[in-house]
């Protein structure tokens, strides 16, 4: 039938260019205007400060830690060792190609400063990305373990594993997420750590399995991770309950009536299934805990807003960092976005 | 083969129906039994009794000696035994055409890979389509669908085969290969169980004819005393309808 048509460009109207021209102009305005305000109460942007909260370079003062002379300094590709003898022996202090601040021979002082060397650091804004990454996948897995079992037991007819779902998904969906936080951290916080502080036995046996000699303690990030990974898996449970709901009853009659058990239909014909058509609603969820996780600002875990708020409190300039903490959350949430959209391609074509 | 013992099965939901009311019938070895009614008579529900797909409120249905409605019998043995299509295909849409058929032979009968992959083969061959056998569900026709189906039902090995209303849903064109399909699987001994509206292939293949209304069953015969001579009005007037 002749050549295969060409594609046409679709040719616009003139009103779909005069709306875009709007939208930048009115983009353009509030900028403006925002900027605008902030010369009307003298405020001074000081973009160039921004980049030390990402990376800095950090300086290292080697200092020796016994009164002796410098007895030799070897210097060798990439590093160089100062050995120092004095009274109590001899010990050699070893950093990268660096400042030497004595020469072989000089008598020094416990304290004193041997060499300086400087070193690349992460800044506390990526710190605090990385916190606020860690605390979120973290939740997120336990989110979907939590969800996928809370929701089989929604569906159950056993009263026992029915009824303990809904009370879970409703007290988790009733309440507001920062009272959790806070129940938590103060509540459950306060109640494991001291049980384990006062058990001996079990005291002695974390000891043994940290390799520490103080008291063994659940650090806040545990807790955080709990309360959003609870507060999670909660609405996943009611996303995964609708997900097999939705699938035709009679896939679990045709799985059933080749002699596969309950789970077996489940494993291997609804949950695939039904998984597939919650992934939108769920990285939905997944997004919504990423922003969410900044609430554990305020049970002591540094994530990102914690991070940039302690850096606002000392260099005073909060319009570039807020700007910039809100940027690096759409950074984390377009991400797994777009990861997530590229699962679910995958699997709709396989 | 099959032995059932008046059997009784009401619906509460939505409201109240006797769906089957006093029902018994045995069907032996290599029988090829169709039931026909008219829509709501009970012949899918009493089908689906069966294999406990519903369970019968009363009665006993034995299967090869197994009470089906003992709450003792490990069912699922029993419906590895018996196979079952549907109306409406119920192929696994998330898997290929062969992978339907390897699934439950692998999951259920625990067959080594290589054994499930070529006693699926042979059965895709047997229904005429060994070359979908990588494609998903969602491409295929109907007729093939329905194919793939009996395919999957009889990968099984099961000792008895219901069909419940299997060209149903399927158009016209393409309810003589899946009636093909049946009338070489009723050829080779297959016991069979078939609820259709297919009058055609109950007076071709069946050995016995069950005619059910109300949830009962009203008449029972060869094909020939059937559509040649019925006893019952209500059978007169339904095949006077049909015919």
């Amino acid at each position: 039938m002749g050549p295969s048509p060409t594609v046409r460009r679709v040719r616009r109207p003139q009103s779909y260019y005069i709306g875009a021209g709007i939208f930048f102009l009115m983009l353009a305005a509030v900028t403006g205007f925002i900027y605008y305000s902030t010369l009307k109460i003298d405020y001074v942007w000081r973009w160039y400060r921004v980049p030390q909260y990402f990376l800095y370079h950090e300086t290292i003062e080697k200092r020796a830690e016994i009164n002796g002379t410098v007895q030799r300094i070897s210097r060798e590709a990439e590093t160089i060792t100062v050995v120092v003898s004095g009274d109590d022996g001899t010990e050699s202090y070893t950093s990268p190609a660096a400042d030497i601040r004595v020469s072989e021979g000089d008598v020094i002082y416990s304290g004193d400063v041997l060499t300086i060397h400087k070193k690349w650091k992460a800044g506390i804004l990526v710190q605090g990305m990385w916190m606020t990454l860690k605390v979120s996948v973290i939740a997120i897995i336990f989110g979907i373990v939590i969800g996928l079992f809370t929701g089989l037991a929604r569906l159950s007819d056993n009263p026992a594993l029915k009824w303990s779902a809904v009370t879970y998904i409703e007290l988790i969906r009733g309440s507001p997420l920062l009272v959790q936080i806070f129940i938590w951290y103060f509540a459950f916080g306060t109640l494991f750590n001291t049980l384990i502080a006062k058990n001996e036995g079990l005291q002695n046996i974390l000891r043994g399995l940290l390799g520490s000699t103080q008291i063994v303690q659940i650090p806040p990030l545990w807790f955080g991770v709990a309360a959003l990974a609870f507060f999670t898996g909660a609405y996943v449970a009611e996303m995964v309950r609708a997900g097999i709901q939705s699938i035709h009853r009679g896939q679990t009659e045709a799985a059933r009536s080749l002699g596969m058990t309950y789970a077996q239909g489940m494993v291997h014909v609804i949950l695939p299934q039904a998984l597939r058509r919650v992934i939108p609603p769920l990285a939905g969820q997944f997004i919504s805990l990423i922003k969410d996780s900044s609430l554990l600002g305020i049970i002591a875990i540094r994530e990102l807003t914690k991070a940039t708020r302690e850096v606002v409190t000392t260099s005073f300039q909060p319009f570039e960092l807020w700007t910039i903490c809100a940027l690096l959350y759409l950074f984390l949430t377009f991400t797994l976005s777009m990861a997530l959209q590229y699962v679910e391609r995958r699997t709709i074509t396989s | 083969m099959i032995d059932v013992r008046n059997i009784y099965k009401t619906f509460l939901v939505p409201h109240r129906v006797e769906a089957l009311v006093d029902v018994s019938t045995a069907i032996a070895p290599g029988e090829v039994v169709v039931v026909i009614g008219p829509s709501g008579s009970g012949k899918s529900t009493f089908l689906r009794c069966l294999n406990r797909l519903e369970h019968a409120d009363a009665g006993h249905i034995l299967i090869d000696g197994i009470d089906v409605l003992d709450p003792k019998t490990d069912i699922n043995k029993v419906r590895a035994e018996v196979g079952m299509v549907f109306q409406s295909f119920n192929l696994f849409p998330h898997k290929t055409v062969l992978q339907n058929v390897t699934l439950a032979q692998t999951v259920v009968r625990r067959r080594p890979k290589a054994e499930a992959h070529d006693r699926a083969m042979a059965l895709l061959t047997k229904v005429g389509l060994p070359d979908k056998v990588n494609v998903y569900p969602d491409q295929l026709s109907g007729g093939q669908q329905q194919r793939v189906a009996i395919a999957r039902a009889l990968a099984m090995n099961p000792k008895v085969m219901l069909f419940d209303e299997p060209t149903s849903a399927l158009d016209p064109e393409m309810i003589g290969e899946v009636l093909e399909v049946m009338k070489t699987l009723a050829r080779e001994g297959m016991t069979m169980v078939v609820v259709t509206h297919e009058m055609g292939f109950a007076r071709e293949v069946a050995d016995r004819v069950i005619f059910m209304d109300a949830g009962a069953i009203v008449e029972v015969g060869t094909p020939e005393h059937f559509f040649k001579n019925p006893t019952h009005d209500r059978t007169k007037l339904f095949l006077s309808q049909i015919l």
